[in-house]
C-alpha cells in the first residue's frame, strides 16, 4: 500500500492510502468526538460530530467516511466546527429524555462525556420530552428508548459481527426507533442469540444489563477487536492449526 | 473589604444542591468571611433583596411562583448561576413533561394511591404547562451542572465568582448527572 | 424489429390516424381524471357509437395538455381545420362536441338537434393562441396530450424510437456522450449537473456490470412534472434510458416511481412490455447487439428516496436512507457497480437531442442553461397547470402571460421554486431569467420544477413553517442535524406564528439554519433551511412584526400566545 501525505491543522502527516481521515486523526492523538463510529464496525457518517474542513471543498466532510488523499489540507478544530459540534450535542440532548442523574450509564456514558469535553454545559433548544417506552422483556438485557441516540451501533454489530441482524430501525426522522425483529418485545425474539454485543457497544444507557441501577453500567468494546483480530488471523476456520 | 452580597434560591428541585453546598464544610468558614448571605432557603429572609452580587439558583422552573421568583432574581442580581442539573437541564422534574398538566394531576392524584387534595386552585401555585430549565426563562451567566454538583465543583465555581473571574470548569467537573 | 420495420409501423399508424375525419383527444392524466375526465371520455365514445361514427371519428385517451385547473381538457382535430381546445368539459359538453365537430360536418347527414346548443359550447373553447400556449416551447412534452400513452404505435408514429435506432446504428457510445455533453443538457432533478459529463463518467468507469436508473420519485409539494411525463409519454423516458444504456454500457435499467403514482407505474409497465414484444427493449434491441432490460421499482412513500443514494438503497431492498458521497453512483452505485442515475425529465430530453442534434438543443435557453424546463405552475395564478418553457424566460412572463396573472386583482407577493429545498423570490426579482445560476443567486434553486405563486394573503413565515414541517416529516433520521434540527427549526417557526417567540428565538433559528445546511448528510437536510433563509432574507420585516408586534399582515397566523417571560402579571 502506498503512503499519502496530507496536512492536518498545519502539520504534515503521512498516512496509508485507503485509510479514513478519522483513523489518521486518532493515530495522531487528535481528539475528535464521535458517537456513531466504533472501531471494528462499518462507518455510518450519521452523528456528524467528526465533521472537518477540507481546503478546496465547499462542503464539510465527516472524517469517518472520508478517505485520506494526497495533498489534502484538513482543519479539525476551527471555531465553526467546534460550534457545530456543540450544537449537534445540544440537539441530541434535546431529542429524548437524557436525564443523566437517573441513568444506568451515568459517569460512563459517551454522550455525557462528549458534552462535558466540548463544554456543552446547557441546551438552548426546547427539550422535546417524547413519551417513550422501555423493553425489559429479555432475561438479561433492557432497552430504554429514552436514552437512544440512533447511532445504530447495535444494528451494525448484530448484523456484521454476530450475524443475526436482530436489530433494525423503523419509522423515520425524529420518530425513528431501533426495533427487534419485526418490532416485537425483545424477550420474544427467536433470532436474538442473547450474545449481548449490542449492549456492550451502545454508547449510552439505551441498552444495559438487567439489574444495573443508576451509574452502575459499564461497557467494554475490546471484544470487538478480539473477534476481528481472530477473523483476520483465521483463528476459527476449519483446518486451522495445521 | 466590602463583603459580596450572595444569595441562593430553591425552585423546583430536591434541595440536594443546597445539601451539597453545605458539604463545603470548613470552606464555608472562609466563605463567610467574604460573603454576606442575603437570601437563601437556609436563611430566614422573606423577600428577595435588591442589589445582590451573585445568586445561585437550584431547581427547575415548574410553576408560576418559580417563574416570578426567577424573574425577581434576575432583576435584582448582577450574576445568576444555574446551580445543579435541575436548573441547567430541567432534570428529574421534567419527567412530567410528557403529560399535560391536567393529565398529570389526574394520574397522580385522582387515579393515584393517595387522597385527592383540595384547595389546589387557590393555595397552590399554578403549574406551568412544562417544566423549564432556568435559562429558558431568564438570562443565566454561568452553569454549574451536576446532580448534585459535588462540593469541589461548587467551590471551583464559587471561588471563581468571588475572584470576579468567569466560571470555567474542567471537563470532569461539568458533566451532567 | 429493425429500422425499416419501425418506419413501416410509423407509416401504418399515420395512415390509420388519417383515415379518421375527426379525432377527439381526451386528457387522461391524473388532474383531468380527478376532475371527471374518464366520464367525459366514456360519454364521447357513447356519442360516437350512438351516431354510428366509429369509422370517421375517433376518441383518443391522451396525456396532459397543460392547463390542469381548466380540466377536463379536450382537443379536437378535424381534417383540414384548426385544432379546437375545450376546457371544463362535462359528459354533456362532450356529447355536444361530438355533435358539433363530427356529426355536423358529416357530408351526408342532417344536423342533429344538439347543434342548436352550440352557443353554450363556445363558452368552453380555449383559444389556442393565448399566451399560455404560445409562450411555451414543448420539447420533452411534445407528445404529451397528442398521443395515446398506452399505444406504442402512436409514439412510433411521432418519431418514437428513431433516436435509439439512429444511435445504435450510426453512433459509438462515446459519440452519444459527446453529443449530450455538447447539447449542454443539465440534470433536471434540481442540482443541474451536466448530464453528458455524468454519462461519460459512467461510460469510462470500470465494471463488469453497469446500471441505468431513472428517478421518478418526485415528491415536492405541488410538483408533478415527472408524473405527467411518465403518464403522458412513457416511451419517451424508456427511449432515453435505452440510449443512456447504450452510451454507458449498461444492460439493465430501473425506473423508480413513487408509490403515489399508480397510473404512471401502470403505463410504464405496459410500455415496457409492448416495447419488449416489438424488440425495442430486451435482448438484441432493434436487431443490434445491444441488450437492455428495464424494470419498474415502486417507492413506498418516502420523500428522501428521491435522493439518489437513498433511492438506490431502496431499489436494492434496503431501508431508504442516503449514504455519504463520495463514492458517487457513477463509481459505485447499485450493488457496488457504476450506475447512471438521472431524473425522468432528463431522460425525456435525450431522444430530441439525438434526433435534432446538440447544436439545435444548445441554441435554446441561456448561456449556461440549455433547452427547456417543465414547471408545475401552482398557487395563486389564473391558470395553474403544467408548462414547458425555454430556459431564460422571466418569472414575470410565466406568472402574468402563461399563468394569466394573479386572480381577484390581488398583488403578486412571491414565487416559490424548488419546493422544500428551494426559496421564495419576491416581486422585485420578477424579471429574473429562469435558469440554474440566476435562481441560485437569488437564494433559491431551479429544483425539479415546482413553482408556487403566492399573493398578499400568504404569510411568508407560515410558508416557511409549512415547508419545514414537510422536511421534518420526511427526514429519514439518519443524521442528527436533519433529524433533530428540522424539528427544532419547526418549533421556533411555530413559536413565531403563535406569538410566543422572542427576538432571541429568531437568532437561534438563523444559527440553526446555517448549521443544518452545512452539516447534514444529504441534500434533504442541506437544503431544508432554504425556505426559511430566503424568507428571512426577503421578508425579515414580516418575521419581526410577528415577534415584536404580534402582527401577521396576511392575517394567517393566530398569534394568541405570549413568550413565557411575559406570563407573570399577564
Amino acid at each position: 500500500m502506498s503512503v499519502v501525505t496530507l496536512t492536518i491543522n498545519d502539520e504534515l502527516v503521512s498516512a496509508q492510502e485507503g485509510e479514513t481521515l478519522l483513523s489518521v486523526l486518532h493515530e495522531r492523538g487528535i481528539d475528535m468526538p464521535t458517537l456513531c463510529h466504533l472501531d471494528g464496525l462499518s462507518e455510518r457518517g450519521g452523528c456528524r460530530l467528526c465533521m472537518v474542513e477540507l481546503e478546496g471543498s465547499a462542503r464539510l466532510q465527516a472524517a469517518c467516511v472520508t478517505q485520506v488523499q494526497e495533498g489534502m489540507i484538513v482543519h479539525t478544530h476551527s471555531e465553526r466546527l467546534v460550534k457545530y459540534r456543540k450544537m449537534i450535542l445540544e440537539l441530541l440532548f434535546s431529542e429524548r429524555n437524557h436525564v443523566c442523574a437517573v441513568c444506568v450509564m451515568n459517569g460512563n456514558c459517551e454522550l455525557q462525556w462528549e458534552a462535558a469535553k466540548i463544554g456543552m454545559d446547557h441546551v438552548r433548544y426546547d427539550y422535546l420530552n417524547p413519551d417513550l417506552s422501555m423493553d425489559a422483556s429479555h432475561d438479561r438485557f433492557v432497552l430504554d428508548h429514552n436514552r437512544c441516540i440512533l447511532c445504530t451501533r447495535c444494528v451494525r454489530v448484530c448484523d456484521e459481527i454476530e450475524g443475526a441482524h436482530v436489530w433494525d430501525v423503523m419509522g423515520r426522522g425524529v420518530n425513528s426507533r431501533v426495533i427487534i425483529d419485526l418490532n416485537q418485545p425483545w424477550g420474544t425474539s427467536q433470532s436474538c442469540t442473547s450474545c449481548g454485543k449490542c449492549v456492550q457497544v451502545c454508547p449510552t444507557g439505551a441498552l444495559s444489563a438487567k439489574g444495573a441501577t443508576v451509574a452502575e453500567m459499564e461497557k467494554q468494546h475490546n471484544f470487538l477487536r478480539w473477534i476481528l483480530d481472530g477473523r483476520e488471523k483465521n483463528v476459527w476456520s476449519y483446518g486451522n492449526g495445521k | 473589604m466590602k463583603k459580596i452580597k450572595f444569595a441562593t434560591a430553591w425552585l423546583g428541585g430536591c434541595s440536594g444542591c443546597h445539601m451539597s453546598f453545605l458539604d463545603l464544610d470548613e470552606k464555608l468558614i472562609d466563605l463567610a468571611d467574604k460573603i454576606e448571605l442575603v437570601y437563601s432557603p437556609i436563611a430566614d429572609v422573606k423577600e428577595f433583596p435588591a442589589d445582590v452580587d451573585v445568586t445561585l439558583v437550584e431547581g427547575a422552573v415548574a410553576n408560576m411562583d418559580n417563574l416570578e421568583l426567577a424573574q425577581q432574581i434576575r432583576a435584582r442580581s448582577r450574576l445568576v448561576v444555574s446551580f445543579g442539573d435541575c436548573a441547567v437541564t430541567g432534570n428529574v422534574p421534567t419527567l412530567r413533561n410528557k403529560l399535560g398538566v391536567d393529565d398529570l394531576l389526574t394520574a397522580v392524584y385522582h387515579e393515584g394511591p393517595g387522597r385527592h387534595p383540595t384547595g389546589g386552585d387557590t393555595v397552590m401555585p399554578k403549574l406551568l404547562p412544562k417544566v423549564l430549565p432556568l435559562h429558558q426563562v431568564i438570562k443565566v451567566d454561568a452553569f454549574l451542572p451536576g446532580c448534585p454538583p459535588d462540593a469541589d465543583r461548587i467551590w471551583a465555581a464559587v471561588s471563581a465568582l468571588l475572584a470576579g473571574e468567569p466560571v470555567v470548569l474542567e471537563p470532569e467537573m461539568r458533566t451532567f448527572g | 424489429m429493425n429500422r425499416s420495420d419501425l418506419e413501416a409501423m410509423a407509416q401504418r399508424e399515420l395512415q390509420r390516424q388519417q383515415a379518421f375525419r375527426c379525432r377527439i383527444l381526451c386528457c387522461a392524466s391524473t388532474p383531468c381524471l380527478s376532475s371527471g375526465g374518464s366520464a367525459v371520455y366514456d360519454a364521447i365514445n357513447e356519442a360516437i357509437k350512438e351516431g354510428s361514427l366509429d369509422a370517421e371519428v375517433q376518441a383518443v385517451s391522451t396525456g396532459c395538455m397543460g392547463p390542469c385547473s381548466r380540466g377536463p381538457m379536450i382537443t379536437v382535430q378535424v381534417n383540414g381545420a384548426e385544432e379546437v381546445i375545450y376546457e371544463h368539459v362535462t359528459p354533456e359538453i362532450g356529447r355536444q362536441i361530438v355533435a358539433q365537430h363530427a356529426a355536423a360536418d358529416a357530408p351526408n347527414r342532417e344536423a342533429t338537434p344538439e347543434v342548436e346548443s352550440a352557443p353554450s359550447l363556445s363558452k368552453h373553447v380555449l383559444p389556442g393562441d393565448i399566451p399560455f400556449f404560445v409562450k411555451q416551447k414543448k420539447i420533452v412534452l411534445a407528445n404529451s396530450g397528442l398521443i395515446d400513452p398506452e399505444r406504442l404505435e402512436d409514439y412510433v408514429a411521432h418519431n418514437g424510437y428513431k433516436a435509439l435506432a439512429y444511435a445504435l446504428r450510426e453512433m459509438t457510445p462515446e459519440e452519444v456522450c459527446r453529443e449530450i455533453i455538447n447539447s449542454g443538457l443539465r440534470g433536471r432533478g434540481g442540482a443541474g449537473y451536466p448530464t453528458g459529463l455524468k454519462w461519460d463518467m459512467v461510460r469510462k468507469a470500470r465494471g463488469d456490470k453497469k446500471y441505468v436508473v431513472a428517478n421518478g420519485d418526485e415528491g415536492d409539494p405541488g410538483a408533478y412534472m415527472d408524473r405527467t411525463l411518465m403518464e403522458s409519454d412513457p416511451h419517451r423516458v424508456l427511449e432515453g434510458m435505452a440510449i443512456a444504456g447504450y452510451a454507458v454500457g449498461a444492460e439493465q435499467g430501473f425506473i423508480y416511481v413513487r408509490g403515489e403514482y399508480p397510473i404512471a407505474a401502470k403505463r410504464l409497465e405496459r410500455a415496457i412490455r409492448s416495447a419488449e414484444r416489438r424488440g425495442l427493449l430486451g435482448s438484441r434491441v432493434l436487431e443490434s447487439n445491444f441488450n437492455f432490460r428495464i424494470d419498474v421499482r415502486i417507492g413506498a412513500g418516502a420523500f428522501v428516496c428521491g435522493e439518489e443514494t437513498a433511492l438506490m438503497a431502496s431499489i436494492m431492498g434496503m431501508r431508504g436512507q442516503p449514504i455519504p458521497r463520495p463514492p458517487y453512483p457513477a463509481q459505485s452505485g447499485l450493488w457496488g457497480k457504476p450506475t447512471l442515475i438521472n431524473n425522468v425529465e432528463t431522460f425525456g430530453s435525450i431522444a430530441p437531442i439525438i434526433q435534432n442534434g446538440a447544436e439545435w438543443f444548445a441554441s435554446i435557453g441561456t448561456a449556461k442553461s440549455k433547452g427547456t424546463k417543465i414547471f408545475a405552475l401552482a398557487g395563486k395564478v389564473d391558470t395553474t397547470g403544467l408548462i414547458e418553457v425555454p430556459m431564460g424566460i422571466t418569472l414575470r412572463e410565466i406568472v402574468y402571460d402563461i399563468g394569466g396573472g394573479i386572480p381577484d386583482g390581488l398583488a403578486f407577493k412571491a414565487a416559490q421554486t424548488g419546493g422544500p429545498s428551494g426559496g421564495c423570490i419576491p416581486a422585485a426579482h420578477l424579471d429574473t431569467p429562469v435558469d440554474y445560476e440566476s435562481l441560485r443567486a437569488l437564494g433559491s434553486i431551479m429544483g425539479s420544477g415546482g413553482l408556487i405563486i403566492m399573493d398578499e394573503h400568504s404569510c411568508m413565515v407560515d410558508v416557511a413553517k409549512f415547508f419545514m414541517e414537510f422536511c421534518m416529516d420526511e427526514s429519514c433520521g439518519k443524521c442528527v442535524p436533519c433529524r433533530v434540527g428540522t424539528v427544532q427549526m419547526h418549533r421556533l417557526l411555530e413559536r413565531i406564528t403563535d406569538g410566543s417567540a422572542t427576538m432571541q428565538d429568531l437568532e437561534t433559528l438563523k444559527e440553526l439554519c446555517v448549521m443544518v445546511k452545512e452539516t447534514s448528510l444529504c441534500g434533504l437536510g442541506q437544503s431544508a433551511p432554504n425556505p426559511v433563509q430566503s424568507t428571512i432574507h426577503y421578508f425579515l420585516e414580516e418575521y419581526e412584526a410577528h415577534i415584536r408586534d404580534h402582527h401577521c399582515a396576511a392575517g394567517v397566523c393566530t398569534l394568541d400566545k405570549r413568550p413565557v417571560t411575559e406570563w407573570v402579571h399577564a
